[in-house]
């Protein structure tokens, strides 16, 4: 009702003023697009350059309405200059090109665009844009008001209208409107918000880093299915934000999520094919206390189902955290959250447990898919990945580093893990070098990508030992086993070059995937998301792709948020980063039992650290598997997959390296 | 309107303005130098039906100043403007532009064409240096300067131009020197086909305009 009238109070004079901003280098199409929209009777601001756009819609984030943007500009790829807005601004954009390849139009639609109009623009196209300002209004409307907003007219002329356009748009709305129809609870407070929002013009929000940053934490913890604008609100509490803005901006975060999942899969099959998976490297010496890695023999090991997927090549190393190496010294590259130290009496099991495998390359899509909810870790809201990540630098030799600060990512659930790291390290030092590290690399990834990535991710955790406590969410498994190949990853190749892009922990070599993960890292929830995610899309959280939002220090993530997954970075050297979890997988799994699932770190020493023993997890209906796992390592209970049977518990699982 | 029989006051110079059909050399359009003193060169050059006389006089008193040539030069400017369509030199998004003119924004298609004119020699210019470099391997460069001439030109409305441009970018997309020389040749033909018919048409317009504009104190 309120919506209505003030929708129709809108419509009095909207379209009529719609403040459009235009960005095209060209000056005689922005002279002709600037008059044809004035003759639309729009309120014109133009600009041939990207970057002062930019700025113009940063000083002044409600200043404008719709923005149109040309897609080729030399200083800004119009693509970046959508996504930017699109994610920072909430505005609608409309891409503008002479080129009209599908490959353009699904680029634009993948990142967010609102319209792709080819040039020349007509008159007639542009008098219908409005109809984009209107939609988004409506969705932010409707998530708030979770009553009436179905039956309001307008929402159906807007749709009607645009419904040659976006088709993504009407799926939000089913979305939006399912979620509304969850929400009977909070219709009081939707009702009062609607009374205030629909008098006045709702502010624009800027999402700055350190707000997404809360937001994806939120939504890791609730899990990527289930968050829901208004519990992500509750989470994120932060004052002045409306549910509107959380679900505009969640919109936004789940395109994101799909377009690096399709990113990671293709870096999944890269690893997976740069990774053959050797068994013959994968040598496991069995080390006594920490250094021991052992072979396994099969899939038998793997609990998870997924754990299985990837031990094709049945070569399981299992990497034997050094338990005593004092998992909790680990630092854990904060994505790892390692069990607590404790749990390091049972590396002995631990080791058996710990399952390394070494999957396959060509099974490379699933394992990295798997790693990414390992990314996201919720974990790292612990600092973990902080505290362990300042722990990795400690760790030198690349080769054996990764794993040793997997496994001490893993196992030091929180607490300073940097000795198990250490002690990883050491006994991955002993394991010999050279060699190992493309081998895990490969291993890693082929591990990596074999498995869902909760199963990666419960590996880790059962490498470590403590991890259980610490998070009975598989985001942490994951978020171990990240740390872990990330630190492996880094170590190893001594930066994953082209994740490692924020190097800013030293240890996080994976700093791109990390801070990819970070950005969806927000996940802190539980695994159970993790598992939605990985059933989804994997590679939703591959943010590797650069989220911008991701601050990569955030990978340390203070929030415990995954450290930087780096898949990737693990590739490089050929080694397999533990990224899977982060192929998008949230590791909403806060559980501390995932721990940075890993599986790739230990690559380098041929060990694969192969965490994810929950294999299972990652389906989104694993994510109980995660959940289970943590609650595994607590209670020792197991999942559908989940290899720890009891002892195999997240508890038990340090780094899992296969060698 | 006032016939040409009017104009029987002065002495009339019949200029030779019958156009036959068969030689097509006489169609050919120089652009006068001196527009206003002359507008029956104008004139001629649209009166290309064939056996078409029209009488010109050449006076002390320019025609346009008689306030006589306003709707003659509409039509003249009509007849241009369907010959420009005829052969595919504009399309429609040319009248377009012409219907984004109003009091608001008088000179608006002078401008934009004064922009795109502007910009467009650039482009050949540096199309043309990149293909001159015997060096020259950067096909994604010039893709780029492409794809700006083809964005500009079909927002003015200029077809043939966008085509040939077009068919460079395909030239270029296969990496291939040849093909883009020969295009870059047509294209730079074109270009100048397209600007000089352009130019008349402004010029007509100005005629008529001022005509137009001379015509009501006339009237008066």
């Amino acid at each position: 009702m309120r919506v209505e009238r003030v929708i129709s109070d809108e419509n009095d004079s909207f379209p009529v003023g719609m403040r459009v901003l235009a960005v095209d280098d060209d000056p005689t199409c922005l002279l002709l697009l600037e008059t044809l929209l004035t003759k639309c009777k729009y309120n014109v601001t133009t600009t041939s350059q990207a970057i002062t756009a930019l700025k113009m819609l940063r000083e002044n984030k409600n200043k404008f309405d719709l923005v149109i943007s040309d897609v080729h500009m030399p200083d800004m790829d119009g693509f970046k200059l959508l996504e930017l807005v699109g994610l920072e601004m909430d505005l609608p954009v409309i891409m503008l090109s002479a080129n009209g390849d599908t490959k353009l139009v699904m680029k634009g639609i993948t990142h967010g665009a609102c319209d792709y109009l080819l040039k020349p623009v007509r008159i007639e196209e542009l008098q219908n844009i409005w109809q984009h300002v209107i939609r988004r209004k409506k969705f932010d409307r409707k998530d708030r008001d979770g009553s009436g907003s179905q039956d309001k007219p307008y929402i159906d002329s807007s749709e009607a209208a645009g419904l040659g356009n976006v088709d993504q748009n009407g799926k939000f709305n089913k979305k939006r409107k399912d979620q509304n129809e969850d929400e009977d609870e909070g219709r009081d407070e939707n009702g009062h918000d609607n009374e205030d929002l629909s008098t006045q013009k709702k502010p624009r929000v800027v999402w700055s880093v350190e707000l997404h940053r809360k937001f994806v934490a939120a939504v890791n913890q609730l899990g990527v299915e289930k968050a829901v604008p208004k519990k992500i609100l509750e989470l994120m509490n932060v004052e002045n934000l409306t549910r509107e803005n959380v679900s505009s901006h969640l919109q936004k975060f789940r395109l994101y999520l799909k377009r690096i999942s399709c990113v990671a899969n293709q870096q999944a099959n890269m690893a997976a094919a740069l990774g053959s998976v050797d068994s013959t490297h994968l040598r496991m010496g069995t080390m006594n206390g920490p250094g021991n890695f052992h072979t396994l023999a099969g899939p038998d090991q793997i609990h998870n189902a997924a754990f299985r997927s990837f031990q094709h090549s049945g070569v399981l190393r299992r990497l034997n955290t050094p338990a005593g190496v004092g998992i909790s010294g680990l630092p854990s590259s904060g994505l790892v959250q390692l069990s607590p130290v404790q749990n390091l009496g049972n590396t002995s099991t631990y080791q058996r447990k710990l399952q390394s495998f070494v999957i396959p390359g060509n099974h490379n899509a699933n394992i990295l898919q798997g790693m990414p909810m390992s990314l996201e870790f919720d974990q790292l809201q612990n600092n973990r990945a902080a505290s362990h990540v300042g722990q990795f630098p400690s760790v030198d030799n690349t080769t054996v580093l990764p794993v040793s600060s997997i496994s001490g990512s893993l196992i030091d659930a929180g607490c300073s893990n940097s000795p198990l790291l250490g002690v990883t390290s050491n006994s991955l030092l002993l394991e010999g070098s050279s060699q190992l590290p493309t081998l895990h690399a490969s291993n890693l990834r082929d591990s990596v990508s074999g498995f869902p990535n909760r199963s990666t991710l419960s590996d880790f955790t059962s490498i470590a030992p403590a991890s259980n406590q610490l998070h009975g969410s598989k985001a942490d498994i994951q978020d171990q086993a990240f740390p872990i190949s990330c630190n492996a990853g880094k170590i190893i190749s001594s930066a994953p070059q082209d994740w490692n892009a924020p190097k800013k922990d030293a240890p996080y070599q994976s700093n791109v995937p990390s801070c990819s993960i970070n950005s969806l890292r927000a996940v802190n929830g539980d695994m159970a998301q993790l598992g939605q995610c990985l059933d989804q899309n994997n590679p939703i959280f591959n943010r590797n792709v650069g989220f911008d939002f991701v601050d990569p220090l955030s990978i340390k993530c203070s929030e415990g948020e995954n450290l930087a997954m780096e898949p990737s970075v693990i590739e490089k050297e050929g080694y397999l980063m533990v990224q899977p979890s982060r192929q998008g997988i949230y590791i909403p799994d806060n559980e501390g039992e995932n721990f940075a699932m890993e599986p790739s770190v230990i690559e380098k020493e041929g060990y694969l650290i192969v965490q994810p023993r929950r294999q299972g997890s990652y389906i989104p209906g694993n994510l109980g598997s995660l959940e289970d796992l943590a609650s595994a390592m607590t209670k020792q209970d197991h999942d559908k997959g989940k290899p720890t049977d009891g002892d195999f518990g997240y508890n038990d699982y340090s780094l899992r390296t296969c060698i | 309107m006032m016939s040409l029989h009017d104009n029987r006051r002065w002495k009339p110079r019949l200029l030779e303005c019958e156009i036959p059909a068969s030689n097509p050399k006489s169609l050919q359009i120089s652009k006068p130098k001196k527009v206003n003193l002359r507008p029956h060169f104008l004139l001629l050059k649209f009166a290309f039906l064939p056996g078409f006389k029209y009488p010109v006089a050449k006076t002390g008193l320019p025609l346009w100043m008689l306030g006589l040539d306003a709707d003659r030069l509409r039509a003249d400017l009509n007849r241009l403007l369907a010959f420009l369509f005829h052969q595919g030199i504009l399309d429609e998004q040319y009248l377009q532009l012409q219907q984004l003119q109003d009091e608001s924004s008088p000179n608006f298609v002078s401008e934009v064409v004064n922009i795109y004119f502007h910009e467009s020699e650039k482009l050949l210019r540096n199309l043309r240096s990149l293909l001159m470099d015997r060096d020259f391997s950067d096909y994604d460069k010039m893709g780029i300067h492409l794809n700006q001439f083809i964005g500009s030109s079909s927002s003015i409305g200029a077809k043939r131009v966008r085509n040939v441009c077009v068919a460079f970018r395909a030239a270029s997309d296969q990496n291939n020197r040849a093909g883009c020389l020969r295009a870059l040749e047509l294209l730079e033909h074109e270009y100048c086909i397209l600007k000089n018919k352009l130019h008349e048409l402004f010029q007509i317009e100005q005629q008529r305009l001022l005509a137009a504009g001379v015509r009501y104190p006339m009237l008066n």
